[in-house]
């Protein structure tokens, strides 16, 4: 217990104060003085219109990712619930990009799409649509949300099986007997029953599209083009890391603590929920 | 079970395959890239089949190529990599197993507020406090140590409260009758609680060391000197779409370098790894 | 070999509920000893403290005459049957029953000879490559015992090992049991809720009720002597039938206004009881002198088979009456119920037993 005591304090608690009182501190340009400025450095950075673009972004970002990854996950675990042959099989095959490290992901998708050397952008370009995710922030957006959500997939798939095996078998018979048909069975049967297992998800993946998506950006666009795929967290790297304006990458660290605590702890409500309902 | 139209199945089959290819077919490029020359790369679009370049690529990027462009040769990124991924897991089960251990079968003083302050960790990754606790490695002096890389990883708290969930489940009576069974808190904790956790050790190790192999915003903050780079940040700092003198055909096989062990292990460790997935996260 | 001793033994939790209030209870030497009881009465808290899993707020426990208080489970050199067994589920079944001996540092030679000469006394010879989860209810519950009984203790100490069995195996388990314990001859305590496997089992039978003990003694002296209304009605089944006295002028009267024609014992008796044994019923209508005589009808009638019971109203409350054989009365029958004097128990304000 103490050893991890002692690194929890050290790399966790220590920091996150430190993160508390760089956030209320403000440095001249010279970097000579230090002044302790309270919450000014939050009211500026909330009142930056670059924040305010990079949550715009990143809500975007998000909320496309996983329902994207979502939405496919799904439509592959109920075909694996059918495909009763091979289902071991699909299983192994659909599992692998767990493992490839998000910029990684980023970095094979745009090998495929990018404009000089991609062979899917040529293809697209061979289609006659003017790609370019390097110069268009739209299609830059796409291509990030393309290989985060690709990356995501797998997870989703496993959870959605598991969810999918926990519906009761009789269930499912009654309602065939009810004159319930195959379609009318999933939506009004399967997929309530799966909400537990939908909302965990969307809430692990928005996290995960907030936070481990750093690599896809930072390995793909650099938030480019302009700050069109600027994420909060990229933003926080770049402010504090790239232009050394610690206050205010303190306080966007501390907006974004926020962030997580107040995810977490939905989740926490919700997870408690669920098992008062057995 | 009930029974469905073959057509239905087929569908399902169709769609099944067809969600493999999109899941599969970037990696799949990635290995067709890798055996071909930087020629037809470079013109694309790029043959759907592998390339005869297969060893010359791959020789090549061995034993040398890889460290003109990295400037490190890339059996030290591996091992890096590998150090980090090991580091990690290894680590996070040995300090979360004993924690959970304290916390679920010890009485002491400030229990509760010690599991507290755990607990709240899991709620902030990494990435959300980089500046600060970079600040603390510099103050440490732990840039460019595996210790740097790995260390601050290991202070979450998922894996804790996985293994404490689990010893949850324990029955009392166990633990009772190993006591009039004469086992004290280690024996006990050596002869039955470490193996009764096997399961659980093994499905976390393969969640832990993909954690730790995928770290990117980590390592990249933490390694200045390109020796201790991973070899996933090695792979970035390698690629430039602007720069026309990339050789895509050594990036490639890095990139397959990269990808490959970690898909090893979840493909080979696939029982433990989904069951410690789906289980971890509910 | 061994004696157990309580004396004034409390318990009291940290949240201030008291588990056990003051209990003493002596185990002469080889003898078995259960204690019985409804869930919640402090039965297995007692056992636990016994075996050194729990701490003791007051009172001592002494094993052959030395106090235990502040030794722990190990040193006390007790061995324990649990409820589900506690089996350890990665050990197969020779290791669960060698564990003990190991971390006791028995020689392995030792271990081996003991552990396979108990392996045969309980015929779990062919069993002992087998891991908990290949065996049935039956043959864990067997591991169980041979995991204690393998340590050769001072004492064993039982907590409900039968309630996870089905009945017939139950039964068949409660005789080996009492066997094993003979021939080991072994001092045991015995924790159970089931008043009949407490008849049978014990040397010494001990009923308890909310962290007290309601009465001591051999089973049969129990049964017989009832020490309270509680005892009464626990131990026993079907259980004693109990009916209120209203105190009068000309005697005893029950509820309903019925006299009951003789005298009580005591007069501060309020509680009149018989077992549905000693009553019979009767159709006709001469007058018994020196019984108890209730007019009543009959509910309902539950054959078992050599026996059958009248389920009859009477006297404002229900009533059980044994009759052997076939009962010939049938629900709706009107019918006198009637038991002698001298089987009659009776009971004072306090529920305590008045003679």
């Amino acid at each position: 217990m103490a050893p991890q005591l002692a690194i929890t304090l050290v790399f966790f608690y220590w920091p996150a104060g430190q993160a508390l009182y760089q956030s209320m501190l403000r440095q001249d340009p010279f970097g000579l003085r230090t002044r302790f400025v309270w919450f000014a450095n939050f009211r500026k950075v909330l009142a930056d219109p670059a924040y305010l673009n990079s949550i715009q972004v990143t809500v975007v970002f998000s909320l496309a990712t996983a329902i994207v990854a979502m939405v496919v996950a799904l439509l592959l675990a109920v075909m694996a619930e059918k495909a009763v042959r091979g289902k071991g099989l699909y299983r192994t095959l659909l599992i692998w990009p767990y493992a490839v490290a998000p910029a990684i992901a980023g970095m094979l998708w745009l090998f495929l799409f990018n404009p000089s050397i991609g062979s899917l952008a040529y293809l697209l370009r061979s289609l006659g649509i003017a790609w370019d995710p390097l110069l268009n922030g739209t299609h830059a957006m796409i291509l990030l949300v393309s290989a985060a959500a690709w990356k995501q997939i797998s997870y989703n798939f496993l959870f959605f099986v598991a969810g999918l095996q926990a519906v009761p078998k009789t269930l499912i018979e009654a309602a065939a007997m009810d004159g319930a048909g195959e379609t009318k069975r999933f939506w009004t049967i399967v997929f309530p029953l799966l909400a537990p297992t939908t909302f965990f998800l969307l809430v692990v993946n928005t996290v995960y599209a907030l936070f481990d998506t750093f690599g896809i950006v930072h390995a793909v666009t650099g938030g480019g083009p302009g700050k069109a795929t600027e994420t909060l967290v990229y933003k926080v790297y770049n402010d504090g890391f790239v232009n050394l304006i610690l206050g205010d990458s303190a306080a966007q660290s501390v907006i974004l603590m926020a962030i997580v605590i107040a995810l977490t702890a939905i989740q926490f409500r919700y997870v408690e929920r669920k098992v008062h309902y057995g | 079970m009930i029974g469905q139209s073959p057509l239905r199945t087929f569908i399902a089959h169709a769609v099944l395959i067809l969600g493999i290819l999109i899941v599969a077919f970037p990696i799949y490029y990635t290995f067709v890239a890798s055996t071909h020359t930087l020629q037809t790369i470079l013109r694309p679009p790029l043959p759907l089949l592998p390339g005869g370049q297969l060893w010359n690529n791959y020789s090549e990027a061995l034993f040398g190529g890889i460290g003109r462009i990295g400037g490190v040769s890339v059996g030290q990124l591996l091992l890096n990599t590998t150090i980090m991924a090991l580091g990690v897991a290894v680590g996070k089960i040995c300090i979360s197993i004993l924690s959970a251990y304290a916390i679920v079968f010890f009485r002491f003083p400030l229990r509760m507020t010690f599991f507290w302050l755990i607990f709240i960790t899991l709620m902030l990754p990494v990435e959300v406090r980089i500046l600060p606790t970079y600040k603390v490695m510099v103050d440490l002096g732990m840039i460019d140590t595996y210790a740097g890389l790995i260390i601050p990883l290991i202070a979450s708290a998922t894996a804790t409260l996985l293994f404490r969930q689990f010893f949850m489940t324990i029955p009392g009576e166990l633990v009772e009758a190993a006591r009039v069974d004469g086992a004290g808190p280690w024996r006990f904790f050596f002869d039955i609680l470490l193996p009764l956790s096997r399961t659980n050790i093994a499905a976390l190790f393969v969640i832990l060391f993909i954690y730790g192999w995928t770290q990117y915003l980590w390592p990249l903050l933490v390694t200045n000197s390109n020796d201790m780079n991973t070899i996933v940040i090695a792979l970035r700092k390698m690629v430039s779409f602007a720069d026309a003198d990339t050789e895509w055909h050594l990036v490639m096989v890095t990139a397959m370098l990269a990808i490959v062990p970690p898909i090893l292990v979840v493909v080979l460790m696939q029982r433990w790894f989904v069951r410690g997935l789906v289980e971890s996260e509910k | 070999m061994a004696t157990v001793d309580l004396r004034d033994v409390k318990k009291v939790y940290p949240s201030g509920v008291e588990a056990v209030k003051g209990v003493s209870i002596a185990i002469p030497d080889k003898e078995l000893c259960v204690l019985v009881g409804p869930s919640g009465c402090g039965k297995s808290t007692l056992l636990r403290m016994i075996a050194g899993l729990e701490t003791i707020s007051a009172g001592t426990v002494a094993i052959d005459g030395k106090v235990v208080n502040a030794i722990g489970p190990t040193e006390r050199d007790i061995a324990m049957v649990f409820q589900n067994y506690a089996l350890y589920p990665h050990m197969k079944v020779y290791d669960n029953m060698a564990y003990g001996l190991r971390n006791r540092g028995t020689p392995k030679d030792e271990i081996d000879s003991r552990v396979r000469s108990t392996a045969k006394v309980l015929e779990l010879s062919a069993l002992l490559d087998r891991r908990p989860r290949e065996l049935s209810g039956g043959q864990r519950q067997r591991v169980a015992m041979g995991r204690a009984i393998v340590r050769n203790p001072k004492i064993f100490l039982f907590d409900e090992p039968l309630s996870n069995l089905d009945a017939k195996l139950r039964g068949q388990m409660r005789v080996e049991i009492k066997n094993l314990q003979r021939t080991l001859g072994v001092t045991s305590v015995y924790v159970t809720h089931d008043q009949l496997e407490a008849m049978t089992l014990a040397d010494i039978l001990v009923v308890m009720n909310a962290g007290l003990v309601e009465q001591t003694g051999a089973p049969l002296d129990v049964y017989e002597k009832p020490a309270s209304t509680f005892v009464a009605s626990f131990i026993g089944a079907p259980p004693m039938n109990l009916l209120a006295l209203t105190g009068s002028s000309s005697g005893p009267m029950l509820a309903d206004g019925t006299a009951i024609g003789f005298a009580a014992p005591e007069t501060q008796a309020v509680t009149l009881g018989f077992r549905p044994e000693d009553a019979d019923v009767t159709f006709n209508a001469e007058a018994l002198p020196g019984a108890l005589v209730l007019p009543a009808t009959v509910e309902a009638v539950e054959p078992v088979g050599a026996e059958s019971f009248l389920h009859c109203a009477a006297a404002g409350s229900r009533i059980i009456v044994r009759v052997s054989g076939r009962a010939t009365a049938k629900p709706g029958d009107q019918l006198r119920v009637v038991a002698k004097a001298e089987r009659l128990h009776w009971f004072d304000q306090a529920g305590k037993r008045v003679d």
